[in-house]
This record gives structure tokens, C-alpha cells and sequence, in this order.
């Protein structure tokens, strides 16, 4: 469960979050909506503790963020473009994780790494692999630890179809594992099927956040794009008047 | 902690610029001490070396790491660890593997060549220098938004070190030459790490003879143990004091 | 020929009447005072082995004193041990210890005084204030004496070797440390200094002021707290000596002060503060020396007009000239100088374009001393680069128009 209160966040002449005030709940999948540069990165990476917060405070359950990093340890984090040093290879990369992090290997979700068949690649350096294995890495790099919180940035743009098949069927069991899923995605099609909860943001505000089901009986529509476009027209609408 | 220093080191050894420093440092204090024909002259030029060279390559390559590094940085802090030991983790990485290149390339050959006082001054004052100008190197790239100003501003800081501190201390010793100025020399030599490290080299090579009142002043003062507890002392804030400010930025710092 | 005849029968009845005494414990005269006492002119007393305490004595005959197996004359450091005046008395192989030491009079282990052919050989002087101090004499020699000095203060230490209007004087192979200054010259001339070592002396290892005409030659000067000065005297030798360890904030290889139509030749300057430091001086030829790991080569005051350089060779001084003055009277011809960097295209041996030994730097510490400070740092690297290209500020017409492109064969 995260809670955030007031949160506040400036850079320079930018808002980029403005008075966020909101709670995510265990198994649900949220999606994360918004036009470019509304925030939701920003967001995400003040969760993550790489963004300070100007104002306010964020609950990750239970323990307020602060100086201390521990409660990273619940969070598994897949970030827009995956970076990693150049001269790493993949192997070594997953080595040196489960070295910081600590975790009997048992207790290792190793899952993605195999569907992703990313286990032949443990020799190639990072620099050589392609933007879509890239992302793979990073996925199973999110899953590994077996987080109670799951953090996806754009998870899908640059998979495949059929990995992104793999990638949702994961985090529908993570659903209903009672994990909370954080997602941002442009893609919405793509989450369909997944998502529980809409947050939708803009101009580093919180504009809503609804349940799928009250969503579509709010604007009529099935399909959750087609929903936040009618929604995004609204807002269009509102601006201009 | 030391996890996270082995895969930093990991990572230096790797690219092998260290390496060719370490080289880069023996072969040329080797031929110096084999082409001078006396020992001392031979540390007079390693002195050069010690004072521009170290610090040169030190903030340069410390600043290029950290630029380099910063996917690695951005990976950990994602992870349950936090950001000061991620960047001490870093500043020590790069420290030892830039000590040690120091150690080999200087040391070695001072060592075999000039077992004495003068050289052991030499290597501490050089290691002090690869220390400080690091801490100062990861203070310059913290703050500095991209790579180009990094290493910009940390060319900027290594010229006003090695070259225009001492062309103000010349102007201000001119400027109150009818002042007794000595005793402000001591303080001024502390403001500049380079400076510090030369002058308590030079003491022990006993030159302070021919610096006249100047020397003599330096040498009473250098020359106790509350001297070498204040050269001491004032290298070692160096060292914190840029690395303190640096971890703090770093804290605050949105990645 | 009445006279010769005369002089004849004196000398051999003289020779003839010529005794010897010898002082001893064990021998009929105990004390040397009273050997001195019944001595005659031309006698020879002859001290055994042992301590003598007899308080001052003084010889007024021409006796020769020599020592068996180094006896001892104490002199429980209150008295002067042995005044000698006249003429003919030889002194050799006595250790002298402990003499005392006033305020008022220079005491010293030997004072000879209004005195002619002195000889005083091969004796060992230790813990005097003054050790051998000679006034108003002439035609004496000191030679192989060793002379240890208590090392105390400035004041209350005399000089190892003193010498006051002194003519024709031979100071030969003494060994002088631990005194105020090692040899004191003050008014002496036609006199010879050496082959002597003088080291560790509180001051100056040699002190010579008002003595025209003299050579100090092949002695070493190492380690003193001033070094050696040389002042207000015209017509002196200065040759293969060896001036070495002269540091100290105003320690010297030589000061020269007033000093005029003298020559310094062969000599060997190495690890001096300031090899040469010259004021006030006028038509000194300086060739053939070395100069080597010193501070300063030279420091030449611009009250010095006339003077030559040549042929002397410099390696690894940190500075090789210093002057405060933006003009040159003095010439630099034929050196050899480790900082020259040119071609010689037509193989002469020397360099194809002249040499300006003088650096910014030691302009800048010339007119500000704190400025050492910034000693061997980039910054005056660069500066010192910088004048060599386009010189500015160092004087344009201190030149040697011919430098050597390798070391002057000595």
C-alpha cells in the first residue's frame, strides 16, 4: 500500500506535481494515465526516493520515505529506458543484485528470466543487447526479488506482442497475489484487461483516480482508451470554454 | 558497502584508463630518475609531476567515472541502499584504484631510487593530493548538470588550483609588499592543497635555507609536530570537507 | 768581516750552550714554568706525557716547547694557558684543554703577541674559547694544528684561528670546527691560508676583513653558519678551495664585500645557500669554478662594476644569478650553464645564441622575498618560460654572449 499526502513537487519554473494526494491499495493494478510531462514519471521517482519531494510525505506501507532506503526493498522497479553499465553483461548484472539485495534463492522469481529466455544471454554485455531485450532485462529485473509493490514505466513500449503477453499474464498474477501494481503506460489498450484503477493526470495534477468499472459506467464507454479519450475531450472542452 | 566498492573497482579496472595511468606515471618517473643525473634533481622534476599531473588526471578521470557511472548510480538508487553509500561506495572506487595507480607508478621508482625522507614526503603528499582532488572532482560533477560541464568546471577548478591561485598569491604579496606578509603565507599556502603539498615537500628537501626569513619562518612551523599536525589536518579537510558537501548535494539531488 | 766573525762565534757558542730540559712527573723539574723559568734562549724543553694545571705561563725567550706522547696544559677553564712574545719559539705537539674564557680580555688556549717566527705545530686545542690568537706579529706558522671548539653561543665562543695585524703569516692544514669563526683575518697581509678544513664554526668558517695581499688556497669550508666572508681587502687569492653545506637562511659560500683586483679560481661551490654573494665589488676575476646544487649561484648587487665570469661551470642551482639591479657592469663569458638549452650548428663548442642566466623568478624574489613561497610552482615555470621568450623584466645586458655547450674541462 502507498499513501501520499500533499505531495509537492517544483522544478524551477515547472509544477510538476501539484498537491498529489493519494492512496494505492494491495492488488490493485493501477494505471497511471496522462499526457506528456503531466508528472507520472516524477511521480514514480519520488516514490522511488530518486526525486525529493518539495512538500509533503509518502507512506510506503506503513513507513514514511525518508533517509532511509530500506523499505526500497518492497519495490520492484522497471524503469522508461532501461540504462545499465555498458560493460556489464547480463549475468553479471543479475549476480550483482541478488548480491546487494540479499535474498535466499529460493524465494527468487526467476520466471521472466526464463519465459524471456534471457538466461542464454548472461554472457553478452549490456551495451550489445536491443532496446526490446533491454526492456526484458529490466522487467525481469522487477520481478526478481518477488516485491510486494510492483513499479512498471512504460512497460511495454518496445516489447513485442508476444512478450508483452508474458509481461501481463505476470502481472495479473501478481494481482492476484495481492501485490500492488503501478503503471504508467501510453498504450492503454495494451493494460486493458489488467488494470483495476485509473489515476489520470495532468499538469502535475491529480484530475481522478476511479475504479475501471465506475469509469466506464461514467463516460458509457467499454473500452478504457476510448474512456479516457472522452475524457481527455472534456477536459479539452473545459480549457477552452 | 564493500560490495558495492568491489563492482566500482570492478568496473575501473575494466576500462584500463587507470591502468595507463599507472604506466604513464612509472615510465616517466622511472626515466626521470635514470636520465637526471642526481637523485634530488630527479624529485625536483617528479615534484611537477606530483603537483600538476596528479591532480589533472585525478579530476578528469574522476569526473568522466561519475559520468560514466551514472546508469550504475541510477540502478542503485532504485535499490534499498542509500545515496551515501552509493556515492562514498563510488568515491572510494575510484580513490583506491587511483591511489594504487599512484603507489605504482610513483612509488615503485621513488622507492627503489630515493629511500629517504624527501621521497616519503613525496608519496604522502602525492597520495593526499590523489584523495583531495577527488573528493573535489565528485563535488564539481554532483553539481554539475551534464558530462561537458563536469568536466568543464572541473578544468576550470584544476587551473585556478595548479595556476591561478598562485598568480593572485603573487599579486597579493606584491600588492602589500611593505606589510609583513609571512605569517599570511602560512595561512594562504593552507587555502591551496597544491601549494600545502609543495611546500612541505620542498622543506624536507631542505631548500627552506635558501627561502630566507620566509623558510625559516616555514621551517619552524612545518617542521614541528604541530606543523605536520596542521598539514596533516588541513589535507585531511580537503578531503571531507568537498566529499561531506558532495554527499549532501548528492542527497538532495533529483536524478 | 769583524762582524761576521762575531756573529759566527755567537751562533755556534749558542749552539753549543743549546741545552734541553725535560718536564716531567717523574723527571727533576715537575712543572713547565719553572722549565721556562731556567731555560735559555735556543733551549728545547721537552713536556712528557701527563696533565699540567700551572695557571698562565708565558714565554718571552726563543725556546722550542715540545711534547712528548700529547701532554696535557689545563687550564680549568679559568686561565689563559701560554702567552708568547718575542721571537724563535716553537710550540708542537701539546694538547690544550680547557682555557678559560672573560668577557673582558679574549682569553685563548695560545696568545702570541708582539712576536716574529713563531711556529706552532701539530698541538690539539679543545673546549678554548679563543684558540690560537695572534696580534701584531709576523713571520710565524700554524700548521697542523687540530682545534675543537665548545660549540656554545655566538658571544661566548671566540675564533679558532685569530690573526690581528698580522704580515706574512702561513695558516697551514688546521683542522677548526665548534669556534665562533674558524680563522679570523683582520688587518693581516702577505699572509697564506692553506690547505685548512674549517667546519661547523658557529659563524663564518674563514672571517677576513682589511687584509690585502693574501691567498687562501685549497682549503674546505663546510658546514659553517655563515659560511666565509670576505670583506673591505683588495688583492686577494682565492683558489681551489672547497665551499660545501653552507645553509642557513644568510649562510654563505663567500660573501664578498668591497673587495677589489682579486681572483677566484678553481674553487668548488656545492649545496650553498648562496655560492657567491657579491656587493660592492669591482674587478674580480671569477674562473673555472664549479657551482653546484647551491640555492643562488651568484648574487651580484648592482654596486658591482668590472668583474669577469668565465669558464665556470653551473649544474643544478636553483637559481644561477640573482641581481637587484636592471642593469649589468660585470662580464659572462665561456660558461657553462645546465639551464642553456640551444643548438650549436657550427660545432665550436659554443652555444649559437647567448645566454641570459638571470630567470623572472629570481627578479621577483629579488624585490620581494616572501614570494619563495611560490617556489618550483607552475605558475613560475610558466612565467620563467614566458621572460625567456620575450624578456621584459630581467636586466637585458646580463649576458654571456658565449655560453659553453658542454662543461669547461677544470
Amino acid at each position: 500500500m502507498i499513501r501520499i499526502e500533499q505531495l509537492n513537487k517544483r522544478f524551477r519554473k515547472l509544477q510538476a506535481l501539484d498537491n498529489i494526494n493519494v492512496v494505492f491499495g494491495n492488488g490493485n493494478v493501477i494505471s497511471l494515465i496522462g499526457p506528456n510531462g503531466s508528472g507520472k514519471t516524477t511521480l514514480i521517482k519520488c516514490i522511488l526516493g530518486m526525486v525529493t519531494a518539495d512538500e509533503g510525505r509518502i507512506y510506503v506501507n506503513g513507513q514514511m520515505i525518508s533517509n532511509d532506503p530500506s523499505y526500497r526493498e518492497q519495490i520492484g522497479y522497471m524503469p522508461q529506458i532501461g540504462r545499465y553499465p555498458d560493460n556489464m553483461r547480463v549475468g553479471e548484472l543479475f549476480r550483482m543484485m541478488k548480491n546487494i539485495r540479499i535474498m535466499p534463492e529460493n524465494q527468487l522469481d526467476k520466471e521472466l528470466l526464463e519465459k524471456f529466455r534471457l538466461m542464454p544471454m548472461f554472457d553478452k554485455p549490456m551495451r550489445t543487447l536491443s532496446g526490446g531485450t533491454r526492456q526484458k532485462v529490466s522487467a525481469a529485473l522487477a520481478f526478481y526479488f518477488n516485491p510486494a509493490i510492483l513499479i512498471l514505466d512504460e512497460p511495454t513500449a518496445g516489447l513485442d506482442p508476444l512478450s508483452t503477453e508474458i509481461l501481463k499474464e505476470k502481472i495479473q498474477d501478481a494481482r492476484s497475489q495481492q501485490k500492488l501494481v503501478l503503471v504508467t503506460s501510453h498504450i492503454l489498450s495494451d493494460l486493458d484487461e489488467l488494470t483495476t484503477h485509473v489515476m489520470y493526470m495532468q499538469d502535475g495534477k491529480m484530475i481522478f483516480l476511479k475504479q475501471i468499472d465506475v469509469l466506464r459506467q461514467e463516460t458509457g464507454e467499454d473500452k478504457l482508451g476510448k474512456a479516457i479519450a472522452s475524457i481527455m475531450k472534456h477536459e479539452l472542452k473545459a480549457q477552452f470554454v | 558497502m564493500t560490495r558495492l566498492i568491489r563492482y566500482v573497482l570492478y568496473d575501473i579496472l575494466r576500462n584500463k584508463v587507470v591502468i595507463t595511468y599507472a604506466l604513464f606515471l612509472f615510465v616517466v618517473s622511472f626515466s626521470l630518475f635514470q636520465l637526471e643525473e642526481n637523485e634530488s634533481k630527479a624529485i625536483l622534476s617528479l615534484l611537477n609531476i606530483v603537483l600538476i599531473v596528479v591532480p589533472l588526471i585525478g579530476m578528469i578521470f574522476t569526473t568522466i567515472h561519475y559520468y560514466n557511472s551514472y546508469e550504475f548510480i541510477e540502478l542503485m538508487l532504485s535499490q534499498p541502499l542509500s545515496r551515501k553509500r552509493i556515492l562514498l561506495s563510488e568515491f572510494t572506487g575510484v580513490a583506491v584504484s587511483l591511489l594504487c595507480a599512484f603507489a605504482f607508478g610513483v612509488g615503485v621508482p621513488v622507492l627503489i631510487f630515493s629511500f629517504n625522507d624527501t621521497g616519503f614526503a613525496l608519496l604522502i603528499a602525492g597520495g593526499a593530493l590523489t584523495l583531495i582532488f577527488t573528493s573535489i572532482a565528485f563535488l564539481a560533477s554532483v553539481k554539475s548538470r551534464d558530462k561537458a560541464r563536469g568536466i568543464g568546471f572541473t578544468l576550470l577548478l584544476w587551473f585556478y588550483f595548479a595556476l591561478i591561485y598562485d598568480g593572485l598569491v603573487l599579486l597579493v604579496l606584491f600588492s602589500f609588499s611593505d606589510y609583513p606578509m609571512e605569517k599570511f603565507t602560512l595561512l594562504l599556502s593552507a587555502l591551496n592543497p597544491i601549494d600545502l603539498a609543495r611546500i612541505s615537500i620542498m622543506l624536507k628537501m631542505d631548500v627552506s635555507a635558501l627561502m630566507g626569513y620566509t623558510g625559516a619562518l616555514y621551517k619552524n612551523f612545518f617542521g614541528t609536530g604541530a606543523g605536520m599536525l596542521f598539514t596533516g589536518s588541513i589535507m585531511l579537510l580537503w578531503i571531507i570537507l568537498p566529499l561531506w558537501w558532495a554527499v549532501t548535494a548528492f542527497n538532495k539531488k533529483d536524478m | 768581516m769583524k762582524s761576521i766573525l762575531i756573529l759566527i762565534f755567537f751562533f755556534s757558542v749558542n749552539c753549543l750552550s743549546a741545552n734541553t730540559i725535560v718536564v716531567g712527573k717523574d723527571q727533576p723539574i715537575h712543572a713547565l714554568k719553572r722549565a721556562v723559568e731556567l731555560a735559555k734562549n735556543g733551549d728545547t724543553i721537552l713536556l712528557k706525557q701527563g696533565s699540567y694545571a700551572e695557571g698562565n705561563i708565558v714565554i718571552g725567550k726563543s725556546i722550542t716547547l715540545i711534547g712528548i706522547g700529547m701532554p696535557v696544559l689545563d687550564g680549568l677553564q679559568k686561565n689563559e694557558i701560554l702567552t708568547i712574545t718575542g721571537h724563535n719559539v716553537t710550540i708542537k705537539g701539546i694538547r690544550f684543554l680547557n682555557a678559560g674564557y672573560s668577557s673582558m680580555n679574549d682569553y685563548a688556549a695560545l696568545k702570541i703577541v708582539d712576536a716574529t717566527n713563531i711556529r706552532i705545530e701539530q698541538n690539539i686545542i679543545e673546549k678554548a674559547s679563543f684558540a690560537i690568537h695572534i696580534a701584531n706579529s709576523t713571520f710565524s706558522t700554524i700548521r697542523n694544528n687540530k682545534i675543537v671548539g665548545t660549540n656554545k653561543s655566538e658571544h661566548s665562543s671566540g675564533n679558532g684561528i685569530h690573526l690581528w695585524k698580522c704580515g706574512n703569516m702561513k695558516i697551514e692544514g688546521n683542522s677548526i670546527q665548534g669556534h665562533r669563526d674558524g680563522i679570523y683575518f683582520e688587518f693581516v697581509t702577505h699572509s697564506t691560508i692553506s690547505k685548512n678544513v674549517s667546519e661547523k664554526n658557529i659563524r663564518y668558517g674563514l672571517h677576513f676583513m682589511f687584509s690585502n695581499d693574501d691567498a687562501y688556497l685549497g682549503n674546505t669550508f663546510r658546514n659553517n653558519g655563515a659560511g666565509v666572508a670576505v670583506m673591505y681587502t683588495r688583492n686577494v687569492r682565492m683558489e681551489n678551495n672547497l665551499f660545501e653545506n653552507n645553509w642557513g637562511p644568510s649562510a654563505y659560500g663567500i660573501l664578498l664585500k668591497d673587495i677589489s683586483d682579486s681572483h677566484i679560481k678553481n674553487n668548488r661551490f656545492v649545496e650553498n645557500t648562496v655560492a657567491i654573494h657579491m656587493e660592492g665589488s669591482s674587478r674580480i676575476m671569477i674562473e673555472k669554478n664549479t657551482f653546484k646544487a647551491n640555492g643562488w649561484a651568484f648574487k651580484v648587487q648592482a654596486s658591482c662594476d668590472d668583474n669577469t665570469f668565465y669558464k665556470n661551470n653551473f649544474f643544478g642551482n636553483s637559481f644561477d644569478i640573482a641581481t637587484n639591479g636592471d642593469k649589468s657592469l660585470n662580464t659572462f663569458n665561456n660558461n657553462y650553464w645546465d639551464k642553456y638549452e640551444a643548438y650549436d650548428i657550427n660545432r665550436d663548442g659554443i652555444g649559437d645564441k647567448p645566454y641570459h642566466p638571470v630567470s623572472m623568478y629570481a627578479m621577483i624574489v629579488e624585490q620581494n622575498p616572501t614570494t619563495i613561497m611560490l617556489m618550483n610552482s607552475f605558475m613560475i615555470k610558466l612565467l620563467d618560460k614566458a621572460e625567456k621568450a620575450i624578456p621584459s623584466l630581467t636586466p637585458e645586458n646580463l649576458v654571456d654572449a658565449a655560453p659553453m655547450m658542454k662543461p669547461n674541462k677544470l
